[in-house]
């Protein structure tokens, strides 16, 4: 079926498509539609599922937890304050290794109040254990939402859908909605081999000292890696039922580039038609849109860069002190070998600033312009 | 004399609390209730060590530790995972101290008893934080010393009133109940399963290293609390009809006070304040007792 939809219902009808069993949520601008469509599908009985209507996000997550742990496919989703008001209970629910699936709609935090896109957010939960996916149109952030599921209930690890608010979730776009039951061939009714289960009585967390921890965390880390495999056969698998094939990254005239942006979400659509006019005037450059964030694709962007004459990055976020995280991973990925290429860290967009084609275009001809980077940030348009 | 409780234990041996733990006893006597198709969530407290270290378990039945003030969503949570897969018999309990009740986790609590989530909610309450060193809850007495209300300048502030903070979201059914009266605790937490909605119970266990009393006499000052009118046993229904468990003739104030060590230094004038505020509240649910009479009468049997 075809559907024209706005990114947040996108999320929604990923959870539907999913069977999600429980959802649990607490509204927030910009991601109250999700919620609300979804409370519509279950009132209408599209979507047989338990909506527990919390009184917090800190509780929608908590409440995901009791749900997944009890076997239950378990949807949530947020936005900014949201999920920073999660932190506690993120942590909480990877080391209880719990399959969620939870969209977050990027927005800038505060103060001071805003309600416009920024991945500082998301960012800031990285080192949750969350698996992280960047996306880029509506298209994708319903068929990730179905992917996620997919490789959270092989890994035991939960997965953030991340979008960007405004430019994403409150655009309207074409959506290839899948049948149903083309969507249960490729994403089965998950029994989880480890839920709370009475015949099967068992304390899950206790208390648990040196001797065991650092095993516990090991397994985190090995099982976050096999998901970077999962997550390019789910892909490449749904490509082949669905004709939308999804890797870690998607490229763009990256061949034979000398100059390649590297950059997320929105900003990569933006980018195609910068990079074209480049082209145009004589100039090799190229894309990578990274769309799996963690685990990062360090391997495959290794492989990608190695050997270009230029790369720069453009985040939508900021460690203070430090850079962009993108800029950051990236190069972390690229330090020990031979033929890294210098690379530019821009930052630009924060707080929903445009990031229109002549911006983009700005940071290439800067980078172009000049033989090696000075510092790790460059701002682009800012008032000073 | 015929017995109540069923003799089946749940609990296993080899728990890791203290000699003397109102906390354990209360958990043994609600598993002997509840049974074995029960899956049970703690919020840090003491028993999230009482129960042992990874990997063992002494409560015998499915159990997920949780953050400290999630304890009831959590609950809220599995049993809609529950009732997804049409596994609907089954008792989600969440277990947690007074802190995690009365501090940390009432708004979680509060957020699921009124969207009236069945689930049962039990607060085992040994009146501070015991797990971090006694400091002080919410739910500590008037007059007591903890680790952050020392002797000379001791809790000034009442105990807060939970059950009364429950019974305002029209809660089924709230009943408070002491380890000392296991056939009165048996016999709420039978009424608790045969409901539905949320139902909250509110037990006094007594914690010698926390109460600087002697391990011995746990019980004895559980029954001397409710003797001496300090924790009455009264049960809340339908969040307006209340109606005393026993009324037991008042005996002196510092029969209870005088074994505890965290009372050792009020003076007579403190005890008697005390007293009258004992008195204040036990006369305020027994008016409320009277009131609710005609509720009882029509309903019989519970
Ligand atoms: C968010 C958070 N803050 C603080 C703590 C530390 N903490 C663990 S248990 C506890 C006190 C628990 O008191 P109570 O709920 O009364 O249970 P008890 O230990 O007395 O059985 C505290 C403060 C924690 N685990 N999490
Ligand atoms: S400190 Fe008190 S509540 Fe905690 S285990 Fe010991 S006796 Fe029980
Ligand atoms: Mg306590």
């Amino acid at each position: 079926m075809q559907k024209v939809i706005m990114g947040n219902h996108a999320l929604s009808w990923g959870a539907l498509l999913s069977r999600a069993e429980v959802i649990a949520a607490y509204p927030i601008t910009p991601q109250t539609e999700v919620v609300e469509l979804l409370s519509n599908m279950c009132a209408d009985g599209d979507l047989d599922a338990q909506f527990i209507k919390v009184e917090s996000e800190h509780s929608a997550m908590a409440a995901s937890m009791g749900a997944s742990a009890a076997g239950a496919r378990t949807f949530t989703a947020t936005s900014a304050q949201g999920l920073a008001l999660m932190h506690e209970v993120l942590h909480w629910a990877t080391g209880a290794r719990l399959p969620i699936v939870m969209g977050n709609i990027n927005r800038a935090m505060a103060p001071p109040w805003t309600i416009w896109t920024e991945q500082t957010d998301s960012i800031s939960e990285r080192d949750t254990g969350w698996l992280q996916i960047y996306t880029s149109s509506i298209q994708e952030i319903m068929d990730s939402v179905i992917q996620a599921y997919k490789v959270a209930e092989q890994v035991y690890l939960p997965v953030m859908v991340v979008l960007d608010s405004f430019v994403l979730s409150h655009t309207n776009e074409n959506c290839d909605i899948p049948d149903q039951s083309k969507v249960d061939a490729y994403l089965p009714k998950f029994e989880n081999a480890y839920k709370l289960d009475v015949a099967k009585p068992a304390a899950y967390g206790g208390l648990t000292g040196p001797d065991w921890y650092y095993e516990l965390r090991y397994k985190i880390q090995k099982d976050t890696e096999r998901s970077l495999d999962l997550f390019e056969e789910t892909g490449k698998e749904f490509g082949e039922m669905f004709g939308r094939p999804y890797g870690l990254v998607e490229t763009y005239k990256l061949d034979d580039a000398e100059i390649v942006l590297v950059t997320s979400a929105s900003i990569a659509s933006t980018a195609r038609p910068v990079i074209d006019q480049l082209r145009e005037e004589g100039h090799k450059a190229g894309l990578v849109r990274i769309r799996v964030f963690r685990p990062f694709p360090s391997d495959l962007l290794r492989k990608l860069l190695q050997g270009r004459k230029k790369v720069l990055v453009i985040d939508r976020n900021i460690s203070f002190g430090m850079s962009g995280a993108f800029y950051e991973e990236t190069k972390a990925a690229l330090y020990n070998e031979k033929s890294a290429p210098p690379m530019w860290g821009y930052i630009a967009g924060l707080g929903g600033r445009d990031v229109p084609v002549d911006v983009i275009k700005e940071t290439f001809l800067e980078t172009i312009k000049e033989d090696h980077p000075e510092g790790d940030i460059i701002w682009i348009g800012v008032k000073k | 004399m015929k017995y109540t409780i069923p003799a089946e234990e749940v609990m296993c041996s080899g728990h890791k609390a203290c000699q003397g733990c109102g906390a354990a006893l209360a958990m043994r006597y609600a598993l002997k209730a509840l049974g074995p198709r029960t899956i049970m969530t703690f919020p840090a407290c003491c028993w999230s060590v009482i129960d042992g270290p990874f990997p063992y378990s002494a409560v015998g039945v499915p159990l997920f530790h949780t953050a400290f003030e999630t304890a009831a969503v959590v609950a809220s949570g599995i049993r809609a995972g529950l009732d997804a897969r049409g596994e609907e018999d089954i008792n989600v309990v969440a277990w947690a101290g007074d802190g995690g009740t009365f501090d940390i986790g009432i708004q979680a609590l509060s957020g699921t008893t009124e969207r009236n989530d069945n689930i049962i909610y039990v607060c085992y309450d040994n009146e501070a934080y015991m797990n971090t060193g006694v400091q002080r809850s919410s739910a500590t007495p008037w007059g007591a010393v903890t680790s952050t209300t020392p002797a000379r300048h001791f809790k000034q502030e009442r105990k807060k009133d939970m059950m009364a903070i429950l019974a305002a979201h029209s809660i089924p059914y709230t009943a408070s109940a002491s380890v000392a009266y296991p056939e009165d605790f048996v016999k709420k937490l039978n009424y608790a399963k045969s409901i539905k909605g949320t139902k909250f119970l509110h037990i006094l266990a007594s914690c010698p290293p926390g109460w600087r009393s002697a391990p011995e006499l746990a019980v004895q000052l559980a029954r001397l609390a409710v003797q001496t009118h300090v924790f009455p046993l009264y049960e809340i229904h339908e969040g307006r009809y209340f109606r005393m468990s026993m009324n037991p003739k008042k005996k002196p104030i510092t029969e209870y006070l005088k074994p505890q060590g965290r009372f050792r230094h009020l003076t007579e004038e403190q005890v008697a304040d005390m007293d009258r505020m004992v008195d204040e509240r036990y006369e305020y649910l027994l008016e409320q007792a009277e009131r609710s009479k005609p509720y009882f009468e029509d309903k019989k049997g519970n």
